[in-house]
């Protein structure tokens, strides 16, 4: 496999959100914006990134009966970077997405990638493999974000397209976030097949 | 290179090493966080109070005083002084009857209690119904709206009840010494977020908590003060 081709598949092809349907929790969670879909995908893919850059490095002095929690406790101390720079340097971020930053330690695809990835290859490929995949997932989850800011209050990135009184209030709130992600899955799928 | 060994030695060994390196980092971390998270907090607080008394020209923060409400919630009031006279006080205050977590609100009243604005600090309301307070129980602008009209008319016509823009969900101008501060629909004068009366009632309880709070520490009457708290059974839809 190319270098190339490591990068790209996360975008389309193993796309974390579409097609391997893993991190449900956050995608569901925080898409009630489009700005709350990318600033969550940006957070991924940094913690993604570093994770598996060190895992990728680390991995040969790892006894394989531990690996588990030897990968949780680096990519718990990458999340809680991200939480803590995140609530000094962006509050107004953090003011949305704080809950579901921690969740980042338990989504499924950053610790999926460094078992699937990270621990077989070196760590130039992990971390093209990481951003990739955070990439896609940043992608999916803007995607899934707008779609329903939009159905749901008439906006994209917070600029009005038409009056919030004619939104669909569903779309905004979690019933909505399965509908979305639903038909978006079924179209994904349909142009992947074509 | 080959494979560390699954031993018992060397799994403690690699285990602990990771995790006296992450501790170290976090903590390294932490220190060059603390200072700006600090910051961005009383950078919120004082952008809070400034919106919600007029001018001032003291240090709220540093007058700032903590008070017990009745019920032994802590409230932080901030005087507002100007050349040394008090022009209004923010009062912090909080509600634990929201639909779903606490709600943090910002109030500013004049020093006699008439509330000149207000804003949500921090809730978990339902977003689209409940988190409309941030906005709701200010005044609004006039809708410029034709449809609007013809809507409310034929709902005034089909239902015969009053048009929708008729009622008063402004708080801004009311004293809840004076006025009746809970929902329309238990009796009160403001009307609720449509479809989100919880919120509401939580909302003014906040509202009503720091005026009687506040009152108490500067000797106001608090008689018309009636209970938003109070909620009667069996009406509680949101």
């Amino acid at each position: 496999m190319n270098n190339w081709k490591i990068f790209a598949n996360g975008l389309l092809k193993e796309n974390p959100t579409f097609t391997l349907l893993l991190g449900m929790c956050p995608t569901l969670g925080v898409t009630s914006s489009a700005g709350n879909g990318l600033g969550m995908g940006l957070a991924t893919t940094f913690v993604l990134v570093m994770s598996n850059m060190v895992i990728a490095l680390v991995k040969d002095f790892i006894p394989d009966k531990v690996r588990i929690p030897a990968f949780v406790v680096i990519i718990a101390t990458f999340v809680s970077v991200v939480e803590m720079s995140m609530q000094a340097y962006l509050p107004s971020l953090f003011a949305s997405l704080g809950l579901f930053i921690p969740l980042i330690v338990v989504n499924c695809i950053v610790l999926g990638r460094a078992e699937a990835f990270a621990s077989k290859n070196n760590p130039f490929r992990s971390i093209l493999d990481g951003l990739g995949m955070g990439l896609g997932f940043s992608m999916a989850l803007t995607l899934l974000g707008s779609v329903r800011e939009f159905l749901g209050s008439g906006k994209i990135f917070s600029l009005a397209i038409y009056p919030e009184d004619y939104g669909m209030l569903v779309f905004v709130l979690a019933p909505g976030a399965f509908l979305a992600l639903g038909f978006l899955i079924a179209i994904i799928n349909k142009l992947k097949a074509a | 290179m080959a494979k560390t060994e699954s031993t018992l030695v060397n799994m403690l060994l690699t285990l602990l090493v990771i995790a006296v390196i992450s501790g170290a980092s976090l903590g390294y971390v932490y220190k060059l966080t603390k200072a700006p998270i600090e910051q961005a907090k009383a950078a919120k607080q004082q952008a809070a109070i400034k919106d919600v008394v007029p001018e001032f020209d003291n240090d709220p923060l540093a007058e700032a005083k903590t008070l017990q409400s009745e019920d032994g919630l802590e409230l932080k009031m901030f005087p507002a002084k100007k050349a040394g006279e008090l022009v209004g006080v923010a009062v912090e205050t909080l509600t634990n009857n929201g639909f779903s977590g606490e709600i943090r609100i910002m109030v500013g009243m004049q020093p006699d209690g008439t509330i000149i604005n207000y804003r949500v600090l921090d809730h978990k309301e339902t977003p689209g119904l409940g988190s409309k307070m941030e906005e709701w129980f200010r005044p609004q602008a006039p809708k410029a709206d034709a449809t609007a009209d013809q809507e409310t008319s034929f709902a005034k016509w089909l239902y015969g009840i009053k048009a929708s823009g008729g009622g008063n969900r402004s708080i801004v101008g009311m004293n809840p010494g004076k006025n009746k501060m809970i929902v329309s629909k238990d009796g009160g004068e403001v009307d609720a977020i449509t479809a989100a009366t919880i919120s509401s009632r939580a909302f003014l309880d906040a509202v009503v908590r720091a005026y009687k709070t506040y009152a108490k520490e500067a000797n106001l009457s608090t008689d018309a003060v009636s209970g938003a708290t109070t909620k009667e059974g069996g009406k509680n839809y949101e």
